[in-house]
């Protein structure tokens, strides 16, 4: 049976849809990294602030996985704060008031921009499993559309965690003229192997659901909840650290004295991690979740540019601002080292901090102060710079 | 760059008398990489008054932040391992003030040094001064000096020499001398660093401008 919350946020029609959108690519459509071509297409996104009247004050921020539009302000699919409510929002380092702040939700995703769970208006049904396969790149370029239907030229600045970080890279390499500032966190190049496998045990969980069917269970009224969960419930391990899960549960039991030696959850990790599982069923799709980590998987900058990741910013004209995390094995700092390595290697304007903290890869989305703190004097050099 | 003084009005406007030696050798409008750059100062005054494309190369995270803060393009990194990672005569000048003495490998940073930058301005403590003669000399006990300012168990630096000794270090590694100051106590020059007997005996820090051989 599909759970009242995941109708609710995953079946609306498209005028139904929170937030603004945008059709797009209906005469010129998106050319795929896999071949295909996609259009027209809906770009669903949300802006905070105005933009200025020299058109020079834009932020695109770019959201992680499973993150949507919403990064401010109030979410109406969880009715909770934005996923970035720490980072926007007035005195914060990113103030509506001084600049416009453009979050679009990525190509493939499930929240308003077209991806499988929408319906194929050659077929009248869901897209399901012939959704063309998308790349960070192809996710990139349709944000570029975006950024072109809101007529503009340079963004200011493109910023992101994680997957986000993907894109602020792929902006760097792909529009290199169209960025004046780029900060990726917390992120990578390219997947490891270690990294693909994580995403290949989410997958397979989804798939070896019974109620995936083939990826067509939106015809046949079901969902894969109990694979979906199990690939979050993996994929949470791999963002959160060791030291912060032991200092938050350790072996602590659930809402008992004593083991009772069965397969409920005993300890408060297992409790967690199961909350984690079956609140995602809830506000994200299957499919959504199979055609982004496959996306994630593809990416590896320096492949696309010879094998040399120098050469991916070989135009670029931005400074850059890159962040790792002591606790992130997921992409741990020596990633970050090697983009800014890759940087340095054609002169480009780069910081780069390491930030100590026991949180995992999962920092970017929590209170950390000294994260707020430099991208506060960052930005505001910056903007500087750029007259904001 | 009139815009930037408000908001530098709670920083000092001037820098530690040694680094505004180091930055006057600078031309103006010069590629500089600061290696050790600590909290940005040198970085900061060279972008602001000599016009120069800064970058930093620092250890400490809470150096690191501060530059950033400050808005200088600044990497945290290793002058031991890190140097490698930068192209070669990427820069007119690479700067390393204060930061040989505490490398594992000096000789290597040394030569890193030129190979990326055009020309090297190197600082250090000189430990033939005669203050930390005498020191040593008359307590029995470790120099403490106003640039040796920690006891020996809390002591970053771990390959102290004299000015003396740098000047064969030089020579060793076919390195030329283009110029070399003897640094007093308050940070300004007191001699060109001829004799060199002199130098070596009057100078808290040694400061040379370093150059490939042709």
């Amino acid at each position: 049976m599909i759970d009242p919350a995941f109708s609710a946020s995953k079946h609306l029609k498209p005028g139904e849809r929170p937030g603004l959108t945008v059709e797009l690519g209906a005469l010129h459509p998106l050319r795929l990294d896999g071949g295909a071509e996609l259009g027209p297409f809906t770009m669903a996104y949300q802006t905070y602030g105005t933009l200025n009247a020299a058109r020079s004050n834009a932020v695109l921020v770019c959201h992680a996985l499973t993150g949507d539009q919403f990064c401010a302000g109030d979410n109406p699919f969880t009715g909770k704060g934005g996923w970035w409510d720490k980072m926007i929002g007035p005195g914060k380092p990113l103030d509506p008031a001084r600049y416009f702040i453009i979050c679009s939700n990525v190509l493939g995703s499930c929240y308003g921009t077209t991806g499988p769970s929408d319906i194929n208006p050659a077929t009248g049904e869901p897209w399901g499993l012939t959704f063309p396969v998308i790349t960070i790149r192809d996710m990139v370029r349709a944000q570029a559309m975006l950024v072109d239907h809101l007529n503009i030229e340079t963004l200011f600045c493109v910023i992101g965690g994680s997957m986000g970080g993907m894109q602020v890279l792929e902006w760097a390499a792909t529009y290199p003229e169209r960025i004046f500032t780029a900060i990726p966190i917390a992120t990578t190049s390219k997947h490891s192997a270690q990294n693909i496998a994580f995403h290949e045990v989410g997958r397979q969980a989804v798939m070896a659901d019974p109620n995936w069917r083939g990826g067509a269970y939106l015809q046949e009224g079901v969902v894969p909840q109990a694979g979906l969960a199990v690939a979050r419930m993996a994929a949470h391990i791999t963002y959160m650290s060791e030291s912060g899960l032991t200092r938050r549960f350790g072996r602590s039991l659930q809402d008992r004295d004593a083991l009772a030696y069965g397969f409920d959850a005993e300890f408060q990790i297992e409790s967690y991690l199961r909350h984690q599982g079956t609140s995602f069923v809830d506000r994200f799709d299957a499919n959504s979740y199979l055609y982004i980590t496959r996306a994630m998987d593809y990416f590896d900058l320096a492949a696309d540019h010879g094998g040399l990741l120098a050469k991916a910013f070989a135009h670029s004209v931005a400074r850059y601002c890159v962040m790792s995390f002591t606790s992130d094995w997921l992409y741990p700092t020596s990633d970050s080292r090697a983009i800014v390595h890759a940087l340095n290697a054609v002169a480009a304007p780069v910081s780069f901090v390491e930030i100590d903290v026991d949180k995992g890869h999962d920092s970017f989305l929590l209170d950390v102060p000294e994260m707020f703190t430099i991208l506060r004097g960052f930005l505001e050099s910056a903007a500087r710079q750029r007259g904001l | 760059m009139s815009d930037t003084e408000a908001v530098w009005v709670n920083r000092p406007h001037d820098i530690r008398v040694d680094l505004l030696q180091i930055a006057r050798m600078i031309e103006p409008g010069s590629r500089v990489l600061d290696v050790g750059c600590g909290d940005g100062a040198l970085l900061d005054y060279l972008a602001r008054e000599r016009g120069a494309d800064a970058r930093g190369i620092e250890l400490s995270q809470a150096g690191v932040n501060a530059c950033v803060t400050r808005g200088l393009s600044v990497v945290q990194g290793d002058a031991d391992s890190d140097l490698k990672d930068y192209p070669s005569k990427a820069f007119d000048y690479v700067i390393l003030s204060q930061t040989l003495q505490a490398t594992y490998r000096p000789r290597d940073v040394v030569s890193e040094l030129l190979r990326i930058g055009k020309r090297a301005i190197v600082s250090f403590p000189n430990f033939g001064y005669w203050r930390v003669r005498f020191n040593l000399l008359l307590t029995g006990r470790m120099p403490n000096t106003g640039t040796l300012d920690n006891p020996w168990h809390t002591t970053p630096n771990i390959h102290l020499c004299t000015v003396r000794d740098f000047v064969i270090l030089c020579d060793e590694l076919g390195v030329v001398i283009e110029k070399g100051l003897a640094i007093g106590k308050g940070g300004n020059p007191i001699t060109w660093a001829q004799p060199l007997w002199l130098a070596n005996w009057a100078a808290d820090q040694g400061l040379f401008v370093l150059r490939k051989e042709d």
